[in-house]
């Protein structure tokens, strides 16, 4: 082992993870566009994407196993981008665990102390299987474990060196709902226990957005947006955040100018004829090419223009195109205003459930809708996020 | 299970059924008989290869390896174990020397085969295939042509002489024992200890291979990702999951190798005698001592399978982390 290696896997030194300027090309192919990113350190950090937008590339480049064509990669102050994987305080939960079938849990777990000359590996080794609860299990080979245990091993695995970076490689792909979910609050609270900087690539929005205090979306290589989950489903920036996390009715129009005090609000034209008004503070639209999206739960539902209570948007008329009943919520498809179809949720509280067929209007409150740029593809992330979740 | 079914219709058919019932555990009972039959009538032909192919010519070289007699007045089964001392006191330098040789063969194999088959497993890409394919490709020409071949090759005009002499290493050579002089390396240990890798080298690659292409590679990455370097991860994660094919290499390398005395008599001289061409001359050649030959080959056959059975158990039990 090098001095470096000692000094850079030596622990609590102040270092955020930085990426700059990371560009990754394969042959004509660019994985990763000129990726500018700071991860704090301590964080828990979700790269979000489909498949092919670059998360796992940008991650093996973190992790070493891939070398950036351009830019850097640094850890605190120090610059890692040439650094050989097995010298950088970094490890890696991979995708499909790669436990050594070899050797026994408890010997998965040692590895790297090992590596790295740790003479008495007994005590650290026990530590981690009690963290990760699997101590009746230590003597186990790989191939003797459950899905979710083998996960278990390959976090603690990673975890006992204490990295500066752990790097998550989508730890939760292989296992099943119930058992996704389950890990999913272990992993946080495992993270919360030790305080060390988690990268997670995904491409379950809801996974980044159950776990990560900051999700970065990417796209064809470059960050869509940056931001907390809230500020991310609340603000989409971009037609393709918009799509991918969660859902969202996407309405093209014309913004024809401000209304309310210091022009609190956008109006808008839809491509249809109907007002609408956006606030301004959650428009990003330069031009007068606008999309007005609102999230279909933030959407209601109503048997006649009387029943619409004065001050919201409203889009009638409107026909029920289909209905499902998934328990907490009711899900409607309504066509109306000359758009592809509207999604509203409505909560089952009691509130009237109207068949397919039925004439509705649809309304809501100017303050939950936001303006995307409407020069841009109204589908983007859609299919993506479809591809995802099969 | 077929009593139950045999009971049952008593039970619905009452009186009447009883003497049916007799009836049909009888039959069941045959039936029984047939299936406990079955295993051996199926192992049958298998059996049948082996007395055949096995035990019978077993049977005769052991028998005849304690006989006693001449050519001319024949041989005579007379349980004469001191055919083995005698055997020994002969030809103890040849059977030595072809423990040796054989030792040198697998384990230059071993060195010349692991990162060969590293190489084709891991970094070929598609080049994996054709590489297989050139490593197997020998054994398209028969063995003694080949062997014939590096006659050529270590002919004492040839290239590979001229390369030896250029890089100073025939005094090398010689020095160890390998060679008798500087200006030659055919007829010596040497020339045929070249032969023998070049003969059983595609017997080592292929099990070694087999065993690493079947190593996720991604095991490589999490090596390099968890402090182990290229070679660290290739002692640790590599070289333990690829054992039972070095194993199986090696055993596959050396057993033959024992015996062989093709390479020998083809690219050695009078002084890289083994114990095949001891055997052969007994056997049918001008020794004319059958049970000579016979014990000989005895003694190899039991000589191999102990030192086969330590090495598996060796292997097997090795603490491997």
């Amino acid at each position: 082992m090098s001095k470096n290696t000692d000094t850079l896997a030596a622990g609590s030194v102040a270092g955020d993870l930085r990426l700059v300027n990371v560009t990754k090309r394969f042959g004509d192919f660019t994985a990763v566009n000129d990726l500018t990113l700071t991860i704090p350190q301590g964080s828990f950090f979700a790269l979000l994407g489909a498949s092919g937008c670059g998360k796992t590339t940008t991650l093996r480049m973190v992790s070493g196993l891939e070398e950036p064509t351009a830019g850097r990669v640094l850890i605190g102050e120090g610059d890692i981008t040439r650094l050989r994987p097995y010298k950088r305080p970094v490890n890696t939960v991979f995708q499909n665990y790669a436990l050594f079938p070899h050797l026994t849990v408890a010997e998965n777990i040692a590895f790297g102390l090992k590596r790295r000359g740790v003479k008495d590996v007994k005590q650290p080794v026990q530590d981690m299987l009690d963290l990760i609860e699997l101590s009746h299990i230590g003597s186990r080979k790989p191939n003797q474990l459950s899905g979710g245990q083998q996960q278990r091993v390959a976090l603690g695995r990673a975890l006992i060196n204490r990295p500066r970076v752990l790097l998550l490689d989508e730890p939760l792909g292989a296992l099943d709902l119930k058992l996704r979910r389950q890990m999913q609050i272990e992993l946080k609270r495992i993270q919360t226990e030790v305080g060390l900087t988690f990268v997670h690539v995904t491409h379950d929005q809801e996974e980044a957005m159950t776990m990560a205090d900051t999700i970065a979306v990417m796209n064809h290589g470059r960050i869509e947006q940056l931001g907390s989950p809230t500020d991310l489903y609340e603000n989409p920036k971009t037609t393709f955040v918009a799509n991918f996390l969660g859902q969202s009715n996407l309405l093209p129009g014309k913004a024809v100018g401000t209304v309310g005090g210091d022009g609190e609000h956008v109006q808008v034209t839809l491509d249809d004829g109907t007002r609408v008004l956006v606030p301004s503070a959650r428009n990003c639209a330069v031009g007068e090419q606008i999309i007005v999206g609102v999230r279909p739960e933030k959407m209601s539902i109503h048997a006649s223009a009387a029943e619409v209570p004065a001050g919201r948007n409203v889009l009638a008329p409107g026909l029920v195109t289909d209905t499902s009943f998934v328990g907490v919520s009711t899900q409607y498809l309504v066509k109306a205003a000359g758009s592809e179809e509207i999604g509203v949720f409505v909560q089952n509280d009691g509130a009237q459930i109207f068949r397919p067929g039925t004439e509705v209007v649809v309304s809501w409150d100017p303050s939950q809708g936001f303006g995307l740029d409407g020069r841009q593809d109204i589908d983007a992330g859609a299919e993506a996020d479809l591809e995802a979740a099969s | 299970m077929s009593a139950e079914a045999a009971t049952e219709p008593a039970q619905t058919a009452g009186a009447v059924g009883a003497v049916a019932t007799q009836a049909e555990l009888r039959a069941d009972r045959r039936v029984r008989r047939r299936r406990a039959l079955l295993p051996y009538l199926l192992l049958a032909p298998g059996i049948a290869w082996l007395i055949v192919f096995f035990v019978v010519p077993m049977w005769s070289i052991i028998s005849t390896s304690v006989e006693e007699g001449d050519m001319d007045t024949g041989f005579v089964l007379t349980w004469r174990w001191a055919n083995f001392g005698d055997v020994w006191t002969n030809w103890r330098e040849q059977i030595i020397r072809s423990l040796e040789y054989s030792l040198m063969c697998t384990l230059f194999c071993l060195v010349l085969a692991l990162p060969l088959a590293y190489f084709i497993a891991f970094k070929a890409g598609r080049w994996k295939n054709l590489l297989m394919a050139l490593v197997i490709a020998p054994f398209f020409t028969s063995y003694l042509i080949r062997t014939l071949a590096w006659k050529t090759i270590l002919a004492d005009d040839g290239w590979v002489m001229h390369v030896l002499t250029t890089l100073h290493i025939t005094p090398l050579l010689s020095g160890m024992g390998w060679t008798y002089s500087d200006n030659s390396v055919l007829q010596t240990p040497f020339s045929v200890v070249c032969g023998m890798v070049y003969n059983f080298l595609p017997f080592t690659v292929l099990p070694i291979y087999t065993a690493m292409e079947k190593i996720d590679p991604r095991l490589h990455e999490a090596g390099q990702d968890l402090y182990a370097s290229a070679w660290a991860t290739f002692r640790k994660v590599t070289f333990p999951l690829a054992l039972p094919g070095i194993v199986g290499g090696t055993l596959l390398t050396f057993i033959p190798a024992v015996g062989d005395y093709t390479n020998a008599v083809m690219l050695g001289g009078p002084k890289t005698k083994v114990i095949g061409t001891v055997i052969e001359q007994q056997m049918i050649g001008t020794g004319g001592n059958l049970p000579y030959g016979a014990a000989l080959s005895v003694m190899l056959m039991l000589g191999t399978l102990v030192i086969t059975l330590a090495y598996i158990k060796r292997a097997g039990t090795e603490e491997i982390v």
